[in-house]
């Protein structure tokens, strides 16, 4: 079924990549369209008009424009750290998107342990952002390179184990034989409370609400971004939207059966795509739904999210998995232990929010700031 | 209960510095050119020093250079997002002084335009607080949607957006237009509706309670010895509204009840700013069904309006608390002295002490719940 390109190995795999790099800036220039006329409609407005039919070139326009802006760099800044913190956060979405296949024939490499590749080097990207916010010289940066440092290892923790709960069910890091399992049920069906927990760290990956905390307009200003300017700032931009629809294909690919659920094997190839875009936009827009719907959490309250409840309910999914695999029990007991525990967590989830109101004197503040008034 | 050792081993070696924030004026969580200077522990406010003053335009002094009728619009330059409601405290100023009785119908017309602004103005208050919170836009697109069509509204009946200048001693500039009733009645259901969006959006949303619960308490005594006023003042439990406790105006014709809230914390600020527009609402459709026919200026009324002298402190409730104005008079055409309290300025002194000890994320809430306005603060 895999078709090579060309005829050597690695010339079949530079013409691959050199595909992806070329389709990923442009698929990124229409997602901006696409999220700009989403949540315009969300917001009961337009989006964008102007430019084009329904504004489908203002993707376009909005390029131009970020490359012929000056590249502005503060006197202050650490020149380097500045300068090659943007690289440090694009590059490896691009590494990631190396490994990760879209249909049975389009994709780059197909890696035996693709779903740990993927994971590994996705979580790279956060060298770059406490760079930038480090370089920056600015107050607003660091605040958002500290935060998006403080986030990642509260994210990424869940979602690498909601992963790993999907793989144990697969006995594979191939995301090829994972896909393949899925052909009469996916994963979701067995794992909901892997699923669940994969799409709020997902979002928390993002950086958008209601986990937008690194770049929070109304506190740090766009956070690690803030000094940047014309295209070294559309990298960030960049790189927000390649993780969109690399954590999107991710999740279609590992929780919804990929390109062959719900029909066979052996789809044809436009099936195939068909399929996967149809779920990949799913989430897409999905993450763009929640980003115009949610207001912000508190850092402190997403490190509580993901480290009381999202982390334990992880290890829980993991345990079940366990057992079933262990005893050979049915695969109904999966879906009912693990929908129980989901509903267990959104019960937790959703009491939480609603009883308590916050810790909001954090420890040893009030005797170093004494009496206000 | 035990007290707990929080220090890591080893900091004392190292040397921590708090560092200064600085927020504004150019900032989006501002709203204006509000200039806070934080001090930082990592995400703790330790310290917040609010630096105000450039929207000074001295818009207290200038008025003593005016005729009477020509500070009508200086109050519409206050605060501009509830320009009905100060220039109806000035009026109402000088009408006392004078003696001057408006008439009957420019009274119901001057309520009704000032509840709609109070509806305005809380409006915005709510999109921009969504936006504080971190909505990305969407409060401020359906607060504006429904603020439109008031504005619309008030546009017809003034010629003007933003500074209406509409209302005069004795009554008002020029009687409304003949659909008035209709149209009022139309803006009316558009607000009823887009309410209930907004309720949707934030007042019911888990990420709104976990993030406004509990916020930055006030007491009732803390918020009478800071000298706030308005829905900072009512979220503490405290029904003082002046339009009731001291009724100006026809106020005291009308049946509407004054939400107050139970903790004193930001959510229950936002709460009673949705629940006022609702109350706001009951006053208008009732303005509404009694407003009469006939003229809209007092009788008698001279080209050049001379006030005889005395002195006068009027107050009314703005969207943000008390506004008043203080004016001495001495038989001139001119104000001799001519002072505005500001809502938004005595509640912003309360920020320091309200903000202090939280996150750095949530200062930003807080001053978004005081609900300021800086042209209001600085003048």
């Amino acid at each position: 079924m895999i078709l090579q390109i060309a005829g050597n190995v690695w010339a079949d795999a530079a013409v691959r990549m050199l595909i992806v790099s070329l389709l990923v800036p442009v698929g990124v220039i229409m997602l901006t369209w696409v999220e700009r006329k989403v949540i315009g409609r969300l917001q009961q407005r337009l989006g964008p008009m102007r430019v084009g039919p329904y504004g489908l070139l203002q993707g376009v326009a909005d390029t131009i424009k970020l490359i012929t802006k000056e590249d502005v760099r503060p006197n202050t800044a650490d020149r380097w750290t500045f300068e090659l913190a943007v690289f440090v956060i694009v590059v490896p979405v691009f590494m990631a998107a190396v490994a990760l296949p879209f249909t049975a024939d389009i994709f780059v490499r197909n890696m035996a342990l693709g779903l740990f590749y993927i994971l590994a080097v996705s979580g790279l990207g956060i060298v770059g952002f406490v760079m930038a916010g480090w370089g920056s010289d600015n107050k607003y940066a660091l605040l958002g390179g500290v935060r998006a440092g403080a986030q990642l290892i509260s994210y990424e923790i869940p979602l690498i184990l909601a992963a790993v709960a999907v793989a144990m069910l697969g006995q594979s890091l191939n995301l090829y034989t994972l896909v393949a399992l899925q052909d009469d049920t996916p994963f979701i069906a067995y794992q909901p409370l892997a699923f669940i927990i994969f799409a709020i760290a997902g979002l928390a990956e993002l950086y958008r609400q209601p986990f937008d905390i690194p770049v929070a307009e109304s506190e740090v200003v766009g956070g690690p971004s803030v000094e940047y300017s014309g295209i070294r700032w559309s990298m960030f931009q960049m790189a927000e939207f390649v993780s969109l629809v690399l954590i999107s294909v991710l999740a279609s690919l590992i929780f919804l059966g990929g390109w062959i659920w719900p029909f066979s094997a052996d789809n044809a190839g436009w099936l195939q795509a068909l399929l996967m875009a149809i779920k990949t936009t799913m989430f897409i827009l999905f993450f763009m739904w929640m980003r115009a719907t949610l207001p912000r959490l508190r850092i402190d309250q997403l490190m509580a999210l993901c480290w009381q409840i999202l982390l334990p309910f992880a290890f829980l999914q993991i345990i079940i998995n366990g057992l079933v695999l262990v005893y050979d029990w049915p695969d109904y007991t999966l879906t009912i232990l693990s929908g129980a525990a989901a509903i267990a967590m959104g019960t937790l989830v959703y009491q939480t929010a609603r009883r308590t109101g916050v810790l909001y004197q954090a420890p040893g503040i009030a005797q170093r700031v004494g009496s206000v008034l | 209960m035990a007290t707990i050792d929080y220090t890591i081993p080893g900091e004392r070696d190292l040397e921590t510095v708090d560092i200064h924030v600085n927020v504004g004026p150019q900032h989006p969580a501002t709203h204006g050119v509000f200039r806070m200077v934080l001090t930082v522990d990592g995400e703790v406010v330790t310290d917040v020093d609010p630096v105000i003053g450039y929207m000074h335009r001295g818009n207290e002094k200038l008025p003593e250079n005016c005729d009477y009728r020509q500070v009508i619009g200086y109050h519409d330059r206050t605060d501009y997002l509830a320009q009905f409601n100060t220039e109806h405290c000035f009026v109402e100023a000088v009408e006392k002084l004078t003696g001057i009785v408006p008439t009957e119908r420019s009274q119901y017309i001057r309520v009704i335009l000032a509840e709609l602004n109070r509806i305005t103005s809380h409006l915005m208050f709510v999109g921009a607080f969504g936006t504080d919170l971190g909505v990305f836009g969407t409060s401020f697109m359906y607060a504006f949607r429904d603020r439109e069509y008031v504005q619309e509204f008030f546009e017809e009946i003034t010629g003007e957006r933003m500074m209406y200048n509409y209302f005069r001693p004795g009554g008002v500039a020029w009687d409304v237009p003949e659909n008035f009733t209709e149209r009022c009645n139309q803006v009316v259901g558009q607000i009823k509706r887009g309410l209930e969006d907004l309720h949707g959006l934030l007042s019911n949303n888990e990420v709104v309670l976990a993030r406004c619960r509990g916020l930055s308490r006030v007491t009732v005594d803390d918020a009478i010895n800071w000298g706030l006023s308005g829905p900072l003042l009512r979220a503490t439990g405290l029904a003082h509204d002046i339009r009731k406790t001291e009724p100006y105006s026809i106020y005291d014709r009308f049946d509407f009840d004054i939400p107050v809230g139970t903790e004193g914390d930001v959510l229950d600020r936002m709460m009673i700013r949705l629940e006022e527009m609702k109350q706001s609402v009951r006053i208008i459709e009732q303005a509404l069904r009694d407003l009469p026919q006939g003229p809209t200026m007092a009788e008698g009324m001279k080209r050049i309006l001379r006030v005889p002298e005395g002195e006068i402190y009027m107050r009314v409730e703005s969207p943000r608390g008390e506004y008043g104005v203080y004016m001495v008079a001495t038989g001139t055409d001119k104000p001799y002295r001519h002072k505005v309290r500001g809502a938004s300025f005595c509640n912003l002194s309360a920020l320091r002490a309200m903000s202090v000890g939280h996150y750095l994320a949530d200062v930003v809430i807080i001053l978004g719940s005081i609900d300021i306005v800086l042209c209001e603060v600085d003048r």
